[in-house]
């Protein structure tokens, strides 16, 4: 028997109410996502592809519609369960990094273990293997004022990774990086999705959904276009690696 | 997450803004540090006027005769003799609440040694009168019946006479005394008592029999005590019915008609005496309820802190939210710095208060007493003002939209 589908959402909405206005951010949307998958999110602002990746990333619920993760219905879930779920099955990184200041790059990778009830010698094994996957096991005990952007978001995705989650959803996580620094990210997302991990990215670049294995485009809370490719291999140009330089 | 590691969490969040959080708990640490060094300094304080009050004498009543007057100069309370021998012992025997009295008689005199003579004041009175001042001798003997009965030339000297007479460690004990040129044979020392609260030194006396001093020290009328009586009741609870007792008996005697003033006043030590307590309990009062203000505001700061914290730590909440963290524990964190910070105000502001009040003691020579029980509450009350102004800021962090949060710049 097969797993059931990782991601499943059938004609979710969502509708704001901004005082009297409503806003229509999700018109029905149905969207299925199997474990490996590298899927890019593309869309102008305001087409709801981030309100589709806060409803997968279970920071928000859908006005209708279910939402189906790992075969479990978890749209109606509670506050409290939600926050579980997030912190066990899905790893967030974000586009301004979102690390804590004046922390090392071991405690910030820490963090989801401290609320998933881990204890503190296991906790420092696993963010300390988490780390050594990115590439970063030297920089522990770095604050993230002494790295550069390219690390910094190593350290987010080591963090994202740490739980061991199933989903890796990354929200414009290149928008703050130069172009090779952006490659060496998608390198790195592309690495994860070999091994397994889901990875949902929403970008607006173009050039940056050439390296998923589906491109999902939407407008005006729809869905435009779903469409499977072959990704594009992200190799990193031979230059003077600007991870050396200092923070900009 | 356990306790534990909140408690870690919500350390290293404070001390990674040091300075911010250590002027934050200021407001706490002079809270606390001004309500223990004022209730140590004010309970030093009451402390003192309970000692002195002792020295005088336990449940004390001081009935003075009335005042003279001629040609319409009034002369005061004590310038005319009004109280007879026979009311000191209708005092004594009628009066069931009165447990002892004595009459004083005092006067000025200069008193010699073999070497050396001192300037003291001489006191005429009977055994009763050191019963009624709880007043016992160090060395030899104190005044008896029939000392007083048959008039014998004995004395009991006070420390300071018998220093400055015989020198300090001496044993005066059968050695002889002029009084006005008469000799009095020394029969003891009484006790140190010390100063009274106006500075007069207690111990600055010499007492002869009182029959003795109408004799030979200070001839004076037959019949009327040329002094006062002093009366001690039975207990501190009787003190104030002796006093009217007392006042009814001697207004009898003296067939007083109604209305008209007492020719005598008597003076209630033991009143007096709470009255000044009432007032170092009120002023000690007064003191710690500016200091607990002192403690409000200190949480008031400790609140407007962690407002701008939550503030300022949005993104913070919105991340730890999205990585897993439940309304209570974010909820937790925060309430877990203000306490923190609270406690921490609070037992810095312990050891400054005793400090504090300490150095106070010895630069102005005040007594302090520290009571733990106030320490405790103070510390105590610092906590819950921690928990109280941390409520409402960590209510609102648990309260953020984690993708609002997120978002915030």
């Amino acid at each position: 028997m097969s797993q059931p589908t990782l991601i499943r959402l059938e004609n979710v909405a969502k509708v704001y109410r901004m005082g009297d206005v409503e806003v229509h951010a999700l018109r029905g949307v149905s969207l299925s996502i199997e474990q490996g998958e590298f899927t890019a999110v593309m869309g102008a602002s305001g087409s709801g592809k981030s309100t589709l990746m806060n409803i997968i990333g279970l920071l928000d619920r859908p006005t209708s519609g279910a939402y189906h993760l790992e075969g479990e219905e978890v749209s109606k879930l509670t506050t409290e369960r939600l926050a579980e779920v997030r912190n066990q099955t899905i790893g967030f990184v974000f586009q301004s990094f979102n690390l804590l200041a004046r922390t090392s790059a071991l405690e910030n990778v820490e963090l989801p273990l401290l609320y998933g009830g881990i204890g503190r010698a296991d906790r420092h094994r696993r963010a300390g293997k988490s780390l050594d996957r990115v590439g970063l096991a030297d920089r522990a005990d770095h604050h993230p004022n002494q790295m550069s952007g390219g690390q910094q978001q190593r350290v987010a995705i080591a963090r994202a990774l740490v739980t061991e989650p199933r989903v890796i959803l990354a929200d414009e996580p290149t928008g703050n990086l130069d172009s090779r620094t952006s490659i060496e990210v998608m390198a790195l997302f592309q690495e994860l999705g070999r091994s397994g991990i889901t990875v949902v990215l929403v970008t607006h670049e173009a050039d940056i959904s050439q390296y998923a294995s589906r491109v999902i485009v939407m407008r005006d809370g729809r869905i435009l276009s779903d469409e499977r490719q072959t990704p594009r291999a992200a190799v990193v140009p031979p230059a003077t690696p600007d991870d050396q330089e200092g923070p900009t | 997450m356990n306790p534990l590691q909140t408690l870690r969490v919500a350390l290293r969040a404070l001390t990674r803004n040091k300075m911010r959080s250590f002027l934050t708990t200021l407001g706490v640490v002079i809270g606390v540090s001004a309500v223990i060094a004022m209730v140590a300094i004010g309970d030093g304080a009451k402390a003192r006027v309970e000692a002195a009050f002792a020295a005088m004498g336990s449940n004390m009543l001081i009935v003075v005769p009335g005042s003279s007057s001629a040609g319409g100069a009034m002369g005061g309370f004590g310038s005319m003799p009004t109280l007879t021998w026979d009311d000191l012992k209708a005092i004594q025997t009628e009066i069931v609440t009165v447990r002892a009295a004595a009459a004083q008689l005092r006067t000025n005199a200069q008193v010699m040694s073999e070497d050396q003579n001192w300037g003291t004041q001489v006191l005429g009175s009977s055994p009763e009168y050191f019963q009624i001042r709880t007043w016992p001798a160090v060395q030899g003997a104190l005044l008896t019946q029939s000392d007083v009965d048959t008039g014998t030339k004995v004395a009991v000297l006070g420390q300071t006479v018998s220093d400055k007479l015989f020198g300090a460690n001496s044993n005066p004990t059968g050695q002889t005394i002029r009084i006005k040129s008469v000799p009095f044979t020394v029969i003891g020392v009484l006790d140190k008592k010390g100063q009274s609260q106006w500075g007069q030194d207690y111990d600055d006396i010499v007492i002869v029999p009182v029959s003795t001093f109408q004799q030979k020290v200070k001839g004076s009328l037959k019949n009327f005590i040329e002094g006062s009586i002093t009366v001690s009741a039975t207990s501190a609870d009787t003190t104030s019915r002796a006093e009217s007792q007392i006042r009814a008996l001697l207004r009898d005697r003296h067939r007083l008609p109604l209305g008209a003033d007492d020719d005598f006043s008597i003076r209630n030590l033991s009143e007096v005496a709470s009255a000044q307590q009432e007032g170092t309990r009120t002023l000690t009062t007064l003191l710690a309820a500016i200091a607990a203000v002192s403690l409000l505001v200190g949480g008031i700061g400790i609140m407007n802190i962690m407002l701008v914290s939550v503030t300022e730590r949005t993104r913070e909440i919105g991340l730890r939210m999205a990585v897993g963290a439940k309304p209570a524990d974010i909820r937790l964190q925060f309430l877990v710095e203000a306490l923190a910070l609270a406690v921490t105000g609070g037992l810095i502001g312990v050891a400054l208060g005793v400090f504090g009040a300490w150095q106070l003691a010895t630069s102005f020579g005040w007594q302090v007493i520290y009571r733990p029980d106030i320490i405790a509450i103070a510390v105590g009350f610092s906590g819950l003002v921690g928990v109280v102004f941390g409520l409402y800021p960590a209510h609102k962090a648990s309260r953020l939209d984690p993708i609002t949060a997120l978002r915030f710049e």
